[in-house]
């Protein structure tokens, strides 16, 4: 009977005990939904996913049916002609190809960067251990918007406005990442290999190839997911030192989109439908990774 | 995901086991081990750590550290957009124009009241479905990625989309408050509405997202916990209140520290939400916040210095909110 619904970590012994407690003992996992948390779950699931269908619906119409009561309910027929018109005006082509080399940069030296820092952080003994760890840990306090006006000002003095290495080299390190790498290595990584490979005679840099790359490849992979959306959709700084007709990032290119002077919104539907695409795509494929890694980094936050 | 509760729970939590690491002093055996390896090996083992962590500190000393530090140099001179070399010291003067300035304050409020009635419902929902989800659930891979689809949807995207479901005359949620007899609100023109709309789209985007978080952590709670409580009575919501909550004042509070942080700096969301106003943020600046008062005075109106006046001014709130978080953590342990 309840015995079924344990999870496999638990002891065998402790669950015999615990079927003699009243019900109201099992909470915290073990208990099953009833049809009222399906149906908060769903609630809550609708209201999540409306705005994003409904964009489609919007998308899928033109200008003139949006200015209409009552809103369409339903997909009309101008989806893909609608994609294709801002597909060309948002210049979105190349915005989705500068984004892709933004966020793909971003995300791997992040998280080559984050791994090896991680490693130190969870299994070297060195001087200042602590200490660096709790700057890292102070340094996520500080969001980098506060930082922009220096660093306006460096990319005018660089002439870099306009080029992509103006939004991809602020974007090389993420506090967060050396964090969660430290917390996977932690658990992740038995100090008897190391001191195997050590024994070995390995260096440093080889124990960091050969072991530590390995061992970290899964959390690896998932803040690479999570670096590379916080990169997509990062806004406020492209928007600062990139234009709409320059070289824009998708995100600038689609707020470009809703700051035009006649706008028509089915089309701004459209470009934004385009510009969230590829990432729901991410997420239904790697879903269940990303939930596993923001889980992860959250617990001893 | 079954597993995830011992992760947190592992003992081999604080790392390496004392002896077996270099550097540390061990037995005899080990000591005679080491004494084989040659004096490169050691150099190795001593300085690699500096340099496994030394691009992290070069990058933010770079791009994170140094231009924090500056633009305090840079709120101390009068600087302009066009020019933003040239620098003239005018001391505290960009910091007596924006004290002077009421829609410095008009912002300060902005983001206050935005951060409230963004930040409150949304960890309290999100509270509430990390319960739910924390239930042996069908499909439970399911419903958390169904409910992170928000996450995954930028700011511009999103603020779009609601720019257009909040519409006075042809927004479907005016039509469906008409539906039930209410009067089409202007959530673009007046002032709480306007700031309800903005908080809207961050709870959309946000709630699922600690929704999680607050999963992971309440399935970290020890199951006995819960079975001393039920022994002694305790009905479910009893236990969600005097076991649950308890044991997560920790990510509560980390919870609340992040969202803060993030309510401090929200830009995205009102620039875009009245696209014609832009970066006033409504008509009457009735949604702009300090994030979007920093680029008005910075970008439109071209007074870097300003500017830089405002963020130092964004990063000692955030300092006055990192100590008071300190002091009620310090609490928090010293009750537990």
């Amino acid at each position: 009977m309840t015995t079924t619904v344990t999870p496999p970590e638990t002891p065998i012994v402790k669950e015999q005990k615990r079927s003699r407690l009243p019900k109201s003992a099992r909470a915290g996992g073990t208990l099953h939904g009833g049809p009222l948390a399906y149906a908060i779950l769903a609630v809550f699931m609708i209201v999540s996913l409306f705005p994003l269908v409904w964009t489609a619906i919007a998308a899928s119409r033109d200008n003139q049916r949006l200015a209409e009561t009552p809103p369409p309910f339903w997909f009309g027929s101008n989806l893909f002609k609608n994609l294709e018109i801002a597909w060309n005006d948002a210049n979105l082509g190349e915005a989705f190809l500068n984004t892709t080399i933004v966020a793909g940069t971003s995300a791997v030296t992040i998280v080559v960067l984050s791994t090896i820092a991680g490693f130190a952080f969870a299994k070297l003994r060195f001087k200042g251990r602590n200490a660096l760890m709790l700057v890292v840990i102070g340094t996520m306090m500080i969001p980098p918007q506060l930082s922009i006006i220096p660093l306006y000002m460096m990319v005018a003095k660089l002439d870099w406005t306009d080029q992509l290495q103006a939004v991809i080299f602020p974007s090389l390190v993420s506090a967060f990442g050396v964090f969660f790498m430290r917390q996977y290595l932690l658990q992740a990584l038995p100090d008897e290999v190391i001191e195997a490979a050590r024994v070995d005679g390995a260096s440093s840099w080889r124990v960091v190839w050969h072991v530590v790359f390995p061992a970290a490849r899964p959390a690896m992979a998932v803040l690479g997911m999570l670096m590379f959306v916080q990169a997509w959709n990062d806004f406020l700084w492209p928007f600062l030192v990139l234009t709409q007709t320059g070289n824009p990032t998708v995100q600038v290119a689609v707020a470009g989109l809703g700051r035009g002077y006649t706008p028509d919104q089915s089309l701004i539907m459209a470009g934004a439908l385009l510009g969230t695409l590829p990432l729901l795509l991410v997420f239904a494929i790697f879903g269940k990774q990303i939930v596993g890694g923001i889980m992860q980094g959250a617990v001893k936050g | 995901m079954a597993t995830r509760s011992d992760i947190a729970a592992s003992p081999v939590k604080g790392g390496a086991a004392p002896g077996r690491t270099p550097g540390s002093h061990s037995t005899d055996k080990e000591g005679r081990r080491r004494a084989r390896l040659s004096r490169r090996w050691q150099r190795d083992a001593r300085w690699s750590p500096y340099a496994f962590v030394a691009p992290f500190f070069l990058l933010f000393a770079a791009f994170g550290l140094f231009p924090l530090i500056y633009t305090g140099w840079a709120s101390l001179h009068q600087v302009e957009l066009t020019a933003p070399t040239d620098m003239n010291w005018v001391g505290l003067k960009n910091y007596t124009r924006i004290f002077d300035d009421d829609f410095f304050w008009n912002a300060a409020q902005n983001t206050l009241t935005i951060g409230i009635i963004s930040t409150v419902p949304q960890l309290m929902i999100a509270m509430g479905i990390a319960h739910i989800l924390n239930y042996k659930l069908r499909a439970s891979t399911f419903w958390r990625v169904a409910m992170l689809a928000p996450y995954a949807t930028s700011i511009a995207a999103a603020t779009l989309v609601f720019v257009l479901l909040f519409g006075r005359d042809y927004g479907m949620i005016n039509w469906a408050l008409g539906a039930v007899g209410i009067d089409p609100i202007g959530w673009q023109d007046d002032k709480w509405p306007g700031q309800i709309a903005v908080s809207t789209i961050i709870i959309w985007r946000w709630t699922g997202y600690n929704a999680l978080i607050y999963l992971a952590a309440m399935q970290a709670i020890p199951q006995d916990l819960y079975e001393s409580a039920a022994l002694d009575g305790a009905s479910r919501w009893r236990q969600f209140l005097h076991v649950t909550l308890p044991s997560l004042r920790p990510t509560i509070l980390f919870t609340v520290v992040v969202s803060t942080i993030g309510a401090s700096q929200v830009f995205g969301e009102p620039l875009l939400f009245d696209p014609n106003k832009g970066a006033s943020g409504g008509a009457e600046h009735q949604f702009q916040t300090l994030g979007l008062y920093l680029y008005e005075q910075g970008w439109i109106n071209q007074h870097l210095g300003r500017a830089s006046a405002i963020a130092w001014t964004m990063f000692a709130i955030l300092i006055v909110i990192g100590l008071i978080n300190q002091l009620i953590s310090r609490r928090l342990r010293a009750s537990s």
